[in-house]
Protein backbone atom coordinates (compact mmCIF):
# COMPACT_ATOMS: atom_id res chain seq x y z
CA UNK A 1 0.00 0.00 0.00
CA UNK A 2 0.91 3.51 -0.96
CA UNK A 3 1.82 5.62 1.87
CA UNK A 4 -0.35 8.82 1.43
CA UNK A 5 -0.45 9.61 5.19
CA UNK A 6 -0.10 13.40 5.84
CA UNK A 7 2.79 14.33 8.36
CA UNK A 8 1.83 16.99 10.96
CA UNK A 9 4.16 20.10 9.92
CA UNK A 10 6.35 19.68 13.01
CA UNK A 11 7.92 16.64 11.82
CA UNK A 12 10.36 16.65 8.85
CA UNK A 13 8.93 12.74 8.07
CA UNK A 14 6.91 9.80 8.65
CA UNK A 15 10.05 7.89 10.42
CA UNK A 16 10.29 11.62 12.42
CA UNK A 17 6.62 10.99 13.91
CA UNK A 18 7.11 7.68 14.44
CA UNK A 19 10.70 8.06 16.25
CA UNK A 20 8.95 10.76 18.46
CA UNK A 21 5.85 8.95 19.28
CA UNK A 22 8.20 6.11 20.71
CA UNK A 23 10.42 8.38 22.90
CA UNK A 24 6.79 10.25 24.16
CA UNK A 25 5.67 6.35 24.99
CA UNK A 26 8.88 6.06 27.42
CA UNK A 27 8.66 9.31 29.20
CA UNK A 28 4.83 8.44 30.11
CA UNK A 29 6.52 5.13 30.90
CA UNK A 30 9.02 6.63 33.12
CA UNK A 31 5.74 8.41 34.99
CA UNK A 32 4.23 5.17 35.37
CA UNK A 33 7.21 3.51 36.82
CA UNK A 34 7.22 6.31 39.65
CA UNK A 35 3.48 5.84 40.13
CA UNK A 36 4.06 2.06 41.19
CA UNK A 37 7.70 2.98 42.47
CA UNK A 38 5.69 4.98 45.53
CA UNK A 39 3.92 2.25 46.40
CA UNK A 40 6.33 -0.47 46.10
CA UNK A 41 8.76 1.87 48.38
CA UNK A 42 5.61 1.68 51.25
CA UNK A 43 5.59 -1.97 50.77
CA UNK A 44 9.71 -2.15 51.53
CA UNK A 45 9.07 0.27 54.85
CA UNK A 46 6.08 -1.93 56.10
CA UNK A 47 7.90 -5.03 55.32
CA UNK A 48 10.65 -3.88 57.23
CA UNK A 49 8.91 -2.84 59.90
CA UNK A 50 6.85 -6.37 59.94
CA UNK A 51 9.08 -8.53 58.17
CA UNK A 52 7.24 -11.64 60.18
CA UNK A 53 3.46 -10.18 59.85
CA UNK A 54 4.52 -9.86 55.81
CA UNK A 55 5.77 -13.40 55.28
CA UNK A 56 2.18 -14.91 57.12
CA UNK A 57 0.21 -12.77 55.34
CA UNK A 58 2.24 -13.61 51.74
CA UNK A 59 1.39 -17.05 52.68
CA UNK A 60 -2.32 -16.78 52.68
CA UNK A 61 -2.23 -15.50 48.99
CA UNK A 62 -2.55 -17.70 45.95
CA UNK A 63 0.81 -18.83 44.12
CA UNK A 64 -0.89 -21.25 41.81
CA UNK A 65 -2.99 -18.51 40.47
CA UNK A 66 -0.32 -15.63 41.14
CA UNK A 67 2.23 -18.18 39.08
CA UNK A 68 -0.07 -18.93 36.10
CA UNK A 69 -1.07 -15.41 36.14
CA UNK A 70 2.57 -14.79 35.74
CA UNK A 71 3.38 -17.58 32.80
CA UNK A 72 0.00 -15.91 31.10
CA UNK A 73 1.32 -12.54 30.81
CA UNK A 74 4.28 -13.55 29.53
CA UNK A 75 2.80 -15.25 27.13
CA UNK A 76 0.47 -11.79 25.87
CA UNK A 77 3.92 -10.36 25.91
CA UNK A 78 5.65 -12.54 23.73
CA UNK A 79 2.56 -12.49 20.85
CA UNK A 80 2.17 -9.03 21.24
CA UNK A 81 6.41 -8.54 20.39
CA UNK A 82 5.57 -11.10 17.50
CA UNK A 83 2.83 -8.94 16.35
CA UNK A 84 4.71 -5.96 15.92
CA UNK A 85 7.80 -7.62 14.07
CA UNK A 86 5.07 -9.20 11.73
CA UNK A 87 3.19 -6.15 11.24
CA UNK A 88 2.68 -5.17 8.01
CA UNK A 89 0.01 -5.16 5.09
CA UNK A 90 0.76 -8.12 3.58
CA UNK A 91 0.80 -10.31 7.50
CA UNK A 92 -2.50 -8.40 8.58
CA UNK A 93 -4.34 -11.28 9.07
CA UNK A 94 -1.68 -12.90 11.25
CA UNK A 95 -1.22 -9.43 13.65
CA UNK A 96 -4.72 -9.70 14.33
CA UNK A 97 -4.68 -12.84 15.42
CA UNK A 98 -1.60 -12.78 17.10
CA UNK A 99 -2.84 -9.74 18.95
CA UNK A 100 -6.45 -11.35 19.65
CA UNK A 101 -4.08 -14.48 21.01
CA UNK A 102 -3.19 -11.54 23.85
CA UNK A 103 -6.12 -9.84 24.08
CA UNK A 104 -7.90 -13.06 25.10
CA UNK A 105 -4.23 -13.76 27.58
CA UNK A 106 -5.11 -10.53 29.20
CA UNK A 107 -8.80 -11.16 29.78
CA UNK A 108 -8.35 -14.46 31.47
CA UNK A 109 -5.55 -12.82 33.90
CA UNK A 110 -8.35 -10.62 34.88
CA UNK A 111 -10.92 -13.50 35.43
CA UNK A 112 -8.62 -15.17 37.42
CA UNK A 113 -7.51 -12.26 39.49
CA UNK A 114 -11.46 -11.83 40.04
CA UNK A 115 -11.40 -16.06 41.39
CA UNK A 116 -8.54 -14.65 43.69
CA UNK A 117 -10.08 -11.77 44.95
CA UNK A 118 -13.80 -13.15 46.07
CA UNK A 119 -11.52 -16.03 47.54
CA UNK A 120 -9.54 -13.57 49.51
CA UNK A 121 -12.97 -11.82 50.57
CA UNK A 122 -14.41 -15.55 51.16
CA UNK A 123 -11.10 -15.84 53.35
CA UNK A 124 -11.77 -12.34 55.49
CA UNK A 125 -8.30 -10.97 53.81
CA UNK A 126 -10.16 -7.45 52.70
CA UNK A 127 -8.75 -4.90 55.05
CA UNK A 128 -11.98 -2.65 56.61
CA UNK A 129 -14.54 -5.30 55.50
CA UNK A 130 -14.49 -7.79 57.75
CA UNK A 131 -10.52 -8.47 58.47
CA UNK A 132 -9.38 -10.93 60.31
CA UNK A 133 -5.72 -12.81 60.36
CA UNK A 134 -3.73 -14.90 63.02
CA UNK A 135 -3.89 -11.81 65.88
CA UNK A 136 0.10 -12.34 66.30
CA UNK A 137 0.18 -11.20 62.77
CA UNK A 138 -2.96 -9.22 62.11
CA UNK A 139 -1.27 -5.48 62.21
CA UNK A 140 1.86 -6.19 59.39
CA UNK A 141 -0.70 -8.61 57.76
CA UNK A 142 -3.35 -6.11 57.25
CA UNK A 143 -0.88 -3.38 56.07
CA UNK A 144 0.23 -6.40 53.23
CA UNK A 145 -3.01 -7.02 52.12
CA UNK A 146 -3.55 -3.22 51.77
CA UNK A 147 -0.87 -3.21 49.72
CA UNK A 148 -1.84 -5.95 47.45
CA UNK A 149 -5.29 -4.98 46.84
CA UNK A 150 -3.93 -1.47 45.66
CA UNK A 151 -1.63 -2.23 43.80
CA UNK A 152 -2.73 -5.29 42.04
CA UNK A 153 -5.96 -3.18 41.31
CA UNK A 154 -4.26 -0.36 39.59
CA UNK A 155 -1.92 -2.95 37.98
CA UNK A 156 -5.46 -4.29 36.90
CA UNK A 157 -6.80 -1.23 35.76
CA UNK A 158 -3.70 -0.60 33.40
CA UNK A 159 -4.69 -4.05 31.76
CA UNK A 160 -7.80 -3.16 31.53
CA UNK A 161 -6.44 0.32 29.49
CA UNK A 162 -3.85 -2.07 27.58
CA UNK A 163 -6.81 -4.45 26.46
CA UNK A 164 -8.59 -1.56 25.15
CA UNK A 165 -5.33 -0.43 22.88
CA UNK A 166 -4.46 -3.45 22.17
CA UNK A 167 -8.08 -3.79 20.60
CA UNK A 168 -8.19 -0.82 19.06
CA UNK A 169 -5.00 -0.97 17.42
CA UNK A 170 -5.74 -4.48 16.33
CA UNK A 171 -8.60 -3.40 14.22
CA UNK A 172 -6.72 -0.40 12.59
CA UNK A 173 -3.92 -2.17 11.51
CA UNK A 174 -6.64 -4.68 10.15
CA UNK A 175 -8.06 -2.29 8.02
CA UNK A 176 -6.08 0.09 7.15
CA UNK A 177 -2.41 -0.65 7.40
CA UNK A 178 0.17 1.76 7.22
CA UNK A 179 3.25 3.23 9.14
CA UNK A 180 1.19 5.30 11.24
CA UNK A 181 -1.14 2.51 12.87
CA UNK A 182 2.25 0.14 13.12
CA UNK A 183 4.00 2.79 14.72
CA UNK A 184 0.80 3.22 17.07
CA UNK A 185 0.49 -0.46 17.65
CA UNK A 186 4.50 -0.22 18.75
CA UNK A 187 3.59 2.06 21.16
CA UNK A 188 0.78 0.47 22.71
CA UNK A 189 2.94 -2.86 22.65
CA UNK A 190 5.45 -0.86 24.91
CA UNK A 191 2.99 0.06 27.50
CA UNK A 192 1.54 -3.47 27.62
CA UNK A 193 5.18 -5.14 28.20
CA UNK A 194 5.93 -2.03 30.66
CA UNK A 195 2.96 -3.55 32.59
CA UNK A 196 3.41 -7.04 32.49
CA UNK A 197 7.35 -5.67 33.99
CA UNK A 198 5.68 -4.13 36.81
CA UNK A 199 3.57 -7.86 37.59
CA UNK A 200 6.85 -9.64 37.57
CA UNK A 201 8.03 -7.42 40.14
CA UNK A 202 4.73 -7.58 42.30
CA UNK A 203 4.63 -11.40 41.54
CA UNK A 204 8.40 -11.49 43.58
CA UNK A 205 6.55 -8.90 46.12
CA UNK A 206 3.47 -10.37 47.01
CA UNK A 207 3.56 -14.57 46.22
CA UNK A 208 6.78 -15.54 47.28
CA UNK A 209 7.96 -14.08 50.60
CA UNK A 210 7.63 -16.65 53.79
CA UNK A 211 7.39 -19.85 50.79
CA UNK A 212 10.62 -21.34 52.27
CA UNK A 213 9.25 -20.63 56.67
CA UNK B 1 -1.06 -15.11 4.14
CA UNK B 2 2.81 -14.72 3.77
CA UNK B 3 5.43 -16.54 5.50
CA UNK B 4 6.30 -15.45 8.88
CA UNK B 5 8.02 -17.01 11.00
CA UNK B 6 8.65 -15.73 14.89
CA UNK B 7 12.26 -14.87 15.20
CA UNK B 8 14.57 -16.83 17.45
CA UNK B 9 15.24 -14.14 19.63
CA UNK B 10 11.44 -13.34 20.82
CA UNK B 11 11.31 -17.20 21.37
CA UNK B 12 14.04 -17.50 23.35
CA UNK B 13 13.16 -14.52 25.73
CA UNK B 14 9.55 -16.36 25.83
CA UNK B 15 11.38 -19.40 26.87
CA UNK B 16 13.62 -18.10 29.42
CA UNK B 17 11.11 -15.95 30.82
CA UNK B 18 8.98 -19.15 31.77
CA UNK B 19 12.40 -20.78 33.15
CA UNK B 20 13.13 -17.95 35.17
CA UNK B 21 9.85 -17.96 36.61
CA UNK B 22 9.97 -21.76 37.33
CA UNK B 23 13.03 -20.80 39.18
CA UNK B 24 12.03 -18.08 40.92
CA UNK B 25 9.25 -20.24 42.80
CA UNK B 26 11.45 -23.18 43.31
CA UNK B 27 13.96 -21.19 45.39
CA UNK B 28 11.13 -19.50 47.17
CA UNK B 29 10.54 -23.03 49.25
CA UNK B 30 14.39 -23.53 49.56
CA UNK B 31 15.28 -22.11 53.01
CA UNK B 32 17.74 -19.38 52.44
CA UNK B 33 16.48 -17.16 55.07
CA UNK B 34 17.65 -13.26 53.92
CA UNK B 35 18.79 -14.25 50.65
CA UNK B 36 15.24 -15.43 49.23
CA UNK B 37 14.07 -12.01 49.20
CA UNK B 38 17.60 -10.76 47.59
CA UNK B 39 17.00 -14.20 44.84
CA UNK B 40 13.47 -13.40 44.09
CA UNK B 41 14.35 -9.82 43.10
CA UNK B 42 17.83 -10.45 41.37
CA UNK B 43 15.57 -12.73 38.91
CA UNK B 44 12.33 -9.89 39.14
CA UNK B 45 15.33 -7.90 37.95
CA UNK B 46 16.74 -10.24 35.07
CA UNK B 47 12.82 -11.25 33.46
CA UNK B 48 12.35 -7.34 33.31
CA UNK B 49 15.70 -7.12 31.47
CA UNK B 50 15.05 -9.39 29.13
CA UNK B 51 11.70 -7.86 28.42
CA UNK B 52 12.83 -4.05 27.73
CA UNK B 53 15.83 -5.58 26.00
CA UNK B 54 13.92 -7.76 23.35
CA UNK B 55 10.17 -7.08 23.86
CA UNK B 56 10.82 -3.49 24.29
CA UNK B 57 13.33 -3.90 21.52
CA UNK B 58 16.03 -1.49 23.45
CA UNK B 59 18.52 -3.42 22.38
CA UNK B 60 18.25 -2.16 18.57
CA UNK B 61 18.24 1.51 20.08
CA UNK B 62 20.65 4.36 20.46
CA UNK B 63 21.46 6.33 23.35
CA UNK B 64 18.91 8.52 23.05
CA UNK B 65 16.30 6.03 23.77
CA UNK B 66 18.61 4.59 26.67
CA UNK B 67 18.62 7.56 27.85
CA UNK B 68 14.34 8.39 27.84
CA UNK B 69 14.43 4.96 29.31
CA UNK B 70 16.99 4.91 32.01
CA UNK B 71 15.51 8.25 33.14
CA UNK B 72 12.62 6.35 34.54
CA UNK B 73 15.02 3.86 36.64
CA UNK B 74 17.02 6.95 37.57
CA UNK B 75 14.21 8.60 39.54
CA UNK B 76 12.83 5.17 40.80
CA UNK B 77 16.55 4.74 41.97
CA UNK B 78 16.78 8.28 43.93
CA UNK B 79 13.22 7.09 45.56
CA UNK B 80 13.72 4.14 46.75
CA UNK B 81 17.60 5.12 47.98
CA UNK B 82 16.51 8.45 49.58
CA UNK B 83 13.21 6.81 50.63
CA UNK B 84 14.22 4.25 52.41
CA UNK B 85 17.40 6.08 54.01
CA UNK B 86 15.76 6.68 57.67
CA UNK B 87 14.17 3.38 57.78
CA UNK B 88 17.20 1.13 57.23
CA UNK B 89 19.38 3.42 59.59
CA UNK B 90 17.34 3.87 62.05
CA UNK B 91 18.25 2.23 65.15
Amino acid sequence: MPETEAVAPQFASAQHRDETAELGMWVFIASEVLLFGGLILGYFVYRHNYVADFAAASRHTDIVIGTANTAILLTSSFLVACAVDAASAETRKLVAMLLSGAILLGLTFIALKGVEYSNEYREHLVPGIDFSFDPAHASGGQLFFLFYFVATSIHGLHMLVGIGLLGVLARLNFRSPGTRHRAALHSAALYWHFVDAVWIFLFALIYLPGRAS
Amino acid sequence: MTEWRPPLALISAWLALLLLLALTVTLAYLPLGAFNAVVALMIAATKTAIVAAIFMELRHRGLRTFVFAGAGLFWLGILLWLGSMDFLTRT
